[in-house]
């Protein structure tokens, strides 16, 4: 993929605090975040890198510092191929990144997106509200000290909360989460039906 | 006794234009043959929901063609997919707005028990938050196991003491 090579290598010329960035698959780089909406607005003008095709972000608990990157995945719909932007926030206990909205109109979900999975504010964004969770909701599900099965929260509806005195619960994996690890757990041990029943494909069934 | 009567409906002459039976049986006879679902179609069951409506498995042998997106014109609320927290103070709310009498079908594991989400975003089995009349398991559950669970519900309606809780109400 010459196209985005060009692009990484131009970008560096222009921007000091530009640098390459680890990639298994398409050309990344690490922009400061001062130098962010520069270098999406040169890769949108000047490389043909017309389509967000998506913002997310990575909590680096317990790693290294700064804890939050946003990521943003560019697509060039001439030359058919990717380019991936990550930026650091600067601050961990309210990570802020500039908007990228003025540049496509589409960063606005995903930018809500991240906002509410991680807790990133994108200062200039023309409606930063939650768009998966409710409003009130006070916690970011993405972070890594959120716990994979919740936390215990009121819901929003104060009505409906008094007449079924429910609420969102902690739902604990019960043996789970069932993803297969390198040199990790076995799925058909692991498996909640395996749990019950005395044999499973590795040990064999009991004479009856 | 022998009689010479051969026919087998209700025949004017003979019974005088009048009908006896007990007013439980007619009032459950009407309900449980005319249960216009809510199709509260959350997720992936409520394609077969839709199935269910359509011609191959027609729902409306039962009675039950009529989905109706107002809540006040619906019998049976069929929660059919995941129901988020986010969602339920919606799906209860609709539910208080059904008329009474009213019934709940879960369909599928996900408005049973929350399903494969056991996460912080979804409400873990809609019964947290409705009285469920009918669970349907599978996921997403075939159509006939829809129908299966409408007609378990009206042999459940045919059963109510309906006249007693009228006129008492
Ligand atoms: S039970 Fe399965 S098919 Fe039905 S809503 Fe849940 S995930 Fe989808």
């Amino acid at each position: 993929m010459p196209a985005a090579l060009d692009a990484v290598a131009a970008l560096k010329g222009r921007w000091a605090g530009v640098t390459e960035r680890a990639s298994l698959d398409h050309p990344a780089v690490n922009v400061p975040a001062s130098d962010l909406l520069g270098v999406l607005a040169a890769l949108r003008d000047e490389h043909g890198y017309d389509l967000l095709a998506d913002v997310t972000g990575v909590d680096w608990t317990p790693g290294p510092r700064p804890r939050f990157t946003v990521v943003y995945h560019l697509f060039s719909t001439t030359s058919h191929d990717y380019v991936r932007v990550a930026a650091d926030c600067a601050d961990d206990a309210s990570p802020e990144m500039p908007t990228a909205t003025g540049l496509w109109r589409g960063a606005d979900w995903h930018e809500r997106e991240v906002f509410d999975m991680f807790g990133i504010r994108f200062p200039g964004h023309p409606d930063l509200r939650r768009i998966l969770m409710w409003d009130e909701y006070p916690h970011f599900p993405l972070r890594k000290d959120f716990p994979l099965a919740g936390i215990e929260t009121a819901l929003p509806d104060a009505q409906v909360v008094a007449e079924t005195k429910t609420g969102a619960i902690a739902a604990p994996m019960m043996g789970g989460p069932f993803v297969a690890r390198e040199g990790g757990i076995n799925m058909s041990d692991a498996e909640p039906r395996a749990k019950d029943e005395s044999w499973s494909e590795r040990r064999p069934k009991p004479d009856a | 006794m022998v009689t010479s009567n051969t026919e087998l409906a209700y025949n004017s002459k003979i019974e005088g234009e009048v009908i006896v039976s007990r007013a439980d049986a007619v009032i459950n006879w009407i309900r449980s043959n005319s249960m216009w679902p809510m199709p509260m179609g959350l997720a992936c069951c409520a394609i077969e929901l839709m199935a269910a409506g359509a011609s191959r498995f027609d729902i409306a042998r039962f009675g039950a063609e009529v989905m109706r997106f107002s809540p006040k014109q619906a019998d049976v609320m069929i929660v059919a997919g995941t129901v988020t927290y986010k969602m339920s103070s919606a799906v209860r709310r609709i539910y208080d707005q059904m008329a009474d009498p009213k019934w709940v079908i879960a369909m599928g594991a996900c408005a049973s028990t929350g399903g494969m989400y056991r996460s912080y975003a979804v409400l873990q089995g809609v019964d947290r938050i409705l009285p469920v009349d009918v669970y349907v398991s599978g996921c997403p559950p075939r159509p006939e196991a829809l129908l299966d669970a409408l007609i378990k519900l009206q042999d459940k309606v045919k059963r109510e003491p309906s006249a007693s809780k009228l006129l008492s109400a």
